[in-house]
């Protein structure tokens, strides 16, 4: 079975994100100054082979926790879906 | 000592750093690639700065799983010494190494330029033989150089004294405005439990020759050398 992971890496809540702000900062001159808080981080997809979508899963996690993202300033989600 | 400097695709402080250790400091030093698996016996292993793979993902967050990296994990275990410098240190945290990580600089930009730190400790063979209330006068020259780590682990850098360097201004005084890039406690470098696994951001490869008008970085290597092995 062959599947497709969407994953999203982004910066800790409580970490300053620069990019964020200065994106943030530049709505206001967009008159767009309802908007805040805004947080940029990375989205990532990728294609896998496995036998089941659990096996998928953990693949997928391990992926994500040994390389693609740093638990000292990085949390990540993903969803997993099947592809043809 | 036999020095080894590990050059990754993108290092790009490699030749300043062989140069200091070789020419200036009369150092037997080898280069390393990074798909070496052989230490050729080196003492003393140094990660240079420069941007290796690109800093794709993240500031060597690929780079730590080069072939070489597993020789150097073995050659630290063992006690040997270590020191990443800017792009290295950001290797080393991502290892695992050090803790830690390096942020993306508060105010966005990427700076170069003289700074001024001073070393937080005499225990380490790096820092033995510089003065605290010194200021080092030492380049930077970072985008991602805000170090960060969380309060658990700030609390223990600073009870085992691993805190080696911290921002400061030219009279060796910590001042928020000394902080070029947002860390945590100022601080610029730091070291492992073990006390033989370094990593700063500031050169001192860069401040290393008289004709570049700045020797502070010389102290360090000075110490390292007279100082490493004995306890």
């Amino acid at each position: 079975m062959k599947f497709i992971a969407e994953i999203d890496v982004m910066p800790l809540k409580a970490l300053l994100d620069p990019q964020g702000k200065a994106v943030t900062g530049s709505m206001k001159n967009l008159n767009l100054s309802e908007i805040g808080n805004v947080r940029i981080g990375k989205h990532i997809s990728l294609e896998i082979e496995a036998a089941s979508k659990e096996t998928a899963h953990s693949k997928v996690d391990e992926a994500c926790k040994k390389l693609l993202c740093n638990p000292i300033m990085e949390f990540y989600e993903f969803k997993l879906h099947e592809t043809k | 000592m036999k020095f080894g400097v590990v050059v990754f695709p993108g290092s790009n402080c490699d030749e300043d750093m062989v140069y200091v250790l070789r020419d200036k400091l009369k150092q037997e030093t080898v280069k390393l690639w990074h798909k070496d698996t052989d230490l050729q016996g080196c003492d003393a292993l140094v990660l240079p700065g420069g941007f290796s793979y690109g800093d794709y993902l993240r500031s060597g967050a690929i780079a730590r799983f080069s072939p070489i990296m597993e020789k150097v994990n073995e050659h630290a275990a063992k006690g040997g010494f270590l020191l990443g410098v800017c792009n290295g240190f950001q290797i080393l945290c991502e290892a695992g190494l050090l803790p830690g990580a390096l942020l993306h600089n508060s105010h966005r930009k990427f700076v170069c330029k003289n700074v001024y730190i001073k070393t937080g400790t005499n225990e380490t063979a790096l820092t033995r033989d510089v003065r605290p209330e010194k200021a080092l006068k030492i380049p930077i020259a970072h985008g991602e150089g805000r170090y960060y780590a969380d309060e658990k682990t700030i609390t223990a850098l600073k009870k085992n004294n691993q805190i080696i360097f911290s921002y400061c201004n030219e009279n060796a005084e910590s001042a928020e405005e000394a902080n070029p890039n947002g860390s945590l406690e100022n601080i610029a470098g730091v070291c492992n439990a073990a006390k033989n696994v370094f990593g700063m951001m500031p050169h001192p490869e860069r401040a290393a020759d008289a004709e570049l008008f700045n020797e502070d970085g010389l102290l360090l290597f000075h110490s390292l050398i007279a100082n490493w092995g004995k306890n």
